[in-house]
């Protein structure tokens, strides 16, 4: 592949061929001045305000469906019976599964050594959290009395209840609160270092206090970086089991209820895919205008979103795997429940949920990601990762609804209608994932500096003494 | 409890990497013990230098992680059986294999915070003053681009001009005497 490209270009390495994780030319000071400018900087782009009133404005939204919901109850929402979970479970799931890369990224490639996540890591991460933010809000407000959200914990209380723990449902409550507990941890110590550096480039007092207060007092100790990079390494260790232990759970969800189109051994690893399918395309979705933006071609290179495009390739033929197994499993059952389950799902009266699911979650994506021309070309890959999200969304929906709107009894058959109310929430969740965003863009380092300095050439150690006389031989 | 006025050590600055190691070698093969090296980003080659081979973040997490899986088993055991025994579907009160699916992740759950709080606390953090910040030089480049190497006067081989003399031979940028 590497003689198509022109040989001069300076993103292409010349003895891989590949193109590289770092534009050369920087060094320790220029990435850095590079990613704090953005923090540090007393011009915010006048961009990041309109960004900011628009994300804000669709938040608002979130404010008024749910302050409606908690006066009237769920019964503002489409779920009814048969069709008891909704628009609350399907966005649940879809944002937490958006999460999931963030943690591959930061965990599964940190064990692995891909060097090359260093630059986009911190930006996943902070997706992951602000998913979660997203995705926690649904079971709670869909638990119908919310202020009593507390019950979900075991506690020692005057009413001698506590959870049922042979139930999925507890589970959850584990897996999720854990997830965002370790995605914080996790986040806030890899910026501990970062904080240092900003608080030591900061020029406002303001600035510098709460930096400073953040930094804990990181100087840059060699016994501290090693603790420290213990620490990396065990958090990352932890939050891979971690990051499919969750997806996992909430697939149990749905695999340990005895509903035909739920109930098959399949949901886990599958799941698990489609979360880091949907997770890589969010996180796409962000890179793509934020290196625009911010100028962060040279750090964030096409390598990246060649790398990440191949990911979703992978994922997404687990992805679509798990669909053709769904299919096969309904006929090879030979349950009579199961394949009409199938047949309605596909040519039932929700049949174009199915369809549009695998037009936009397969068809498009695994038949062009294949080509490196396309991995590379930005545009299309940022309407993609568009399209792989409306998929995924789809995905759930066509999990949660069609295998409930039509149920064992004919007789108790229904339908599936989200109501005013679930669009505005849904719709909701997205400014509110932009609001915090674009503040973690503009108040927090998104590239780790630290790291993207261990990438760097001038990093290696040449055991030259300046005296001649008092070279050391290279042992290793 | 060290002394805590008077000179806290002599910082010398590097511009690159191997002009620290190369120093704090010779510095650890020249008798010094008490110092510690800063850099803009872990070096591990630094902290073999100065012979920190062992640290006890590890050991913090794997106590964190058997206490959370101890916790969440004994807790769910202690609830299902004891405190709030519920008949589902005539599953045994001990259904073990349910419980460990939350047992797992407090496992995770406790041995992450404690890697995480433990690292913190074993660096001695937060800790919001320290000598350093107090020399000129030390917060233009400790966490940018220049590589630090603070021989303390602690040390007892430490002596104002001997160790500024042995500091000034590797051509240090600078070499700044830190007070408390």
């Amino acid at each position: 592949m590497a003689t198509k490209q022109p040989i001069n270009d300076p993103m292409i390495d010349p003895r891989t061929g590949e193109y590289a994780v770092i534009a050369p030319g920087h060094n320790f000071k220029s990435v850095t001045q590079k990613i704090a400018g953005v923090v540090l900087t007393s011009n915010t782009p006048l961009g990041w305000f309109f960004g900011l009133m628009v994300a804000g404005g669709v938040a608002t939204l979130v404010v008024i469906a749910v302050t409606w919901l908690f006066l009237k109850g769920v019964g503002i929402w489409g779920v009814t019976m048969p069709g008891a979970w909704g628009f609350a479970i399907i966005n649940f799931v879809w944002w937490i599964g958006i999460g999931h890369a963030g943690t591959l990224i930061s965990a599964i490639l940190l064990l692995f050594k891909q060097t090359w996540r260093n630059s986009i890591n911190r930006f996943a991460e902070a997706m992951t959290i602000f998913a979660v933010v997203c995705a926690g809000m649904f079971p709670l407000i869909h638990v119908g009395r919310p202020w009593l959200g507390y019950w979900l914990f075991p506690y020692p209380n005057t009413m001698n209840v506590w959870p049922q723990f042979r139930s999925p449902l507890a589970w959850d409550v584990f897996a999720v609160s854990t997830y965002a507990t370790i995605s914080v941890v996790f986040w806030y110590i890899g910026m501990i270092p970062d904080f240092g550096t900003l608080r030591d480039r900061a020029q406002l007092p303001l600035a510098k206090y709460f930096y400073g207060m953040l930094s804990l007092g990181w100087r840059g100790s060699t016994r501290h970086w090693i603790r420290y990079e213990t620490a990396s390494l065990l958090l990352a260790g932890l939050s891979t089991p971690l990051v499919l232990s969750v997806h996992t759970v909430i697939s149990f969800d749905f695999a340990v209820a005895a509903l035909a189109g739920w109930h098959t051994t399949i949901f886990p690893p599958y799941f698990v895919a489609g979360a880091v399918y949907s997770g890589f395309a969010m996180v796409l979705t962000l890179a793509i205008p934020i290196r625009k933006w911010y100028h962060m071609e040279d750090l964030v290179t096409l390598r990246h979103l060649d790398n990440m495009a191949k990911v979703m390739l992978a994922t997404g033929s687990i992805v679509g795997y798990g669909y053709g197994m769904e299919v096969f499993m309904s006929w090879y059952s030979a349950s009579h429940w199961e394949f009409f389950m199938m047949w309605n799902r596909m040519f039932g009266p929700m049949g174009w949920a199915y369809w549009m699911l695998i037009l936009t979650n397969l068809a498009i994506p695994l038949t062009t990601l294949w080509s490196r021309k396309l991995r590379v070309n930005v545009g299309f890959l940022f309407v993609l990762s568009f399209i792989v999200n409306i998929g995924m969304w789809f995905e759930r929906f066509v999990i949660v609804v069609t295998s409930l709107y039509r149920d064992y009894l004919p007789s108790s058959w229904g339908t599936y209608v989200a109501t005013k109310w679930d669009y505005m929430l849904f719709i909701g969740t997205w400014g509110l994932f932009t609001v915090l965003f674009l503040m973690f863009a503009r108040f927090l380092p998104m590239i780790p500096m630290s790291e993207i300095r261990m990438m760097l050439p001038q990093t290696k150690i040449t055991r030259h003494g300046p005296d001649a006389e008092t070279v050391i031989e290279e042992t290793t | 409890m060290p002394r805590r006025e008077g000179t806290y050590g002599l910082l010398a600055e590097f511009n690159t990497p191997g002009e620290l190691v190369h120093a704090t070698e010779e510095a650890r093969a020249a008798g010094y013990r008490r110092m510690e090296c800063y850099t803009p980003y872990p070096v591990e080659e630094a902290a073999e230098a100065l012979h920190f081979h062992k640290n006890r973040v590890p050991l913090v997490c794997l106590l964190g992680g058997l206490m959370g899986v101890t916790t969440a088993f004994l807790m769910e055991t202690w609830i299902a059986v004891w405190a709030y025994p519920l008949n589902i579907a005539g599953r045994p009160l001990f259904s073990w294999p349910a419980f460990i699916i939350p047992a797992y992740e407090w496992t995770i759950l406790f041995a992450g915070l404690s890697a995480g709080f433990g690292m913190i606390a074993l660096n001695g953090l937060p800790q919001l003053y320290h000598p350093l910040f107090n020399a000129p030089n030390f917060r233009n480049g400790a966490t940018t681009d220049k590589f630090f190497l603070c021989l303390e006067a602690a040390d007892p081989k430490f002596s104002h001009h001997e160790t500024r003399a042995f500091l000034e031979r590797f051509h240090a940028v600078s070499v700044v005497e830190v007070d408390h």
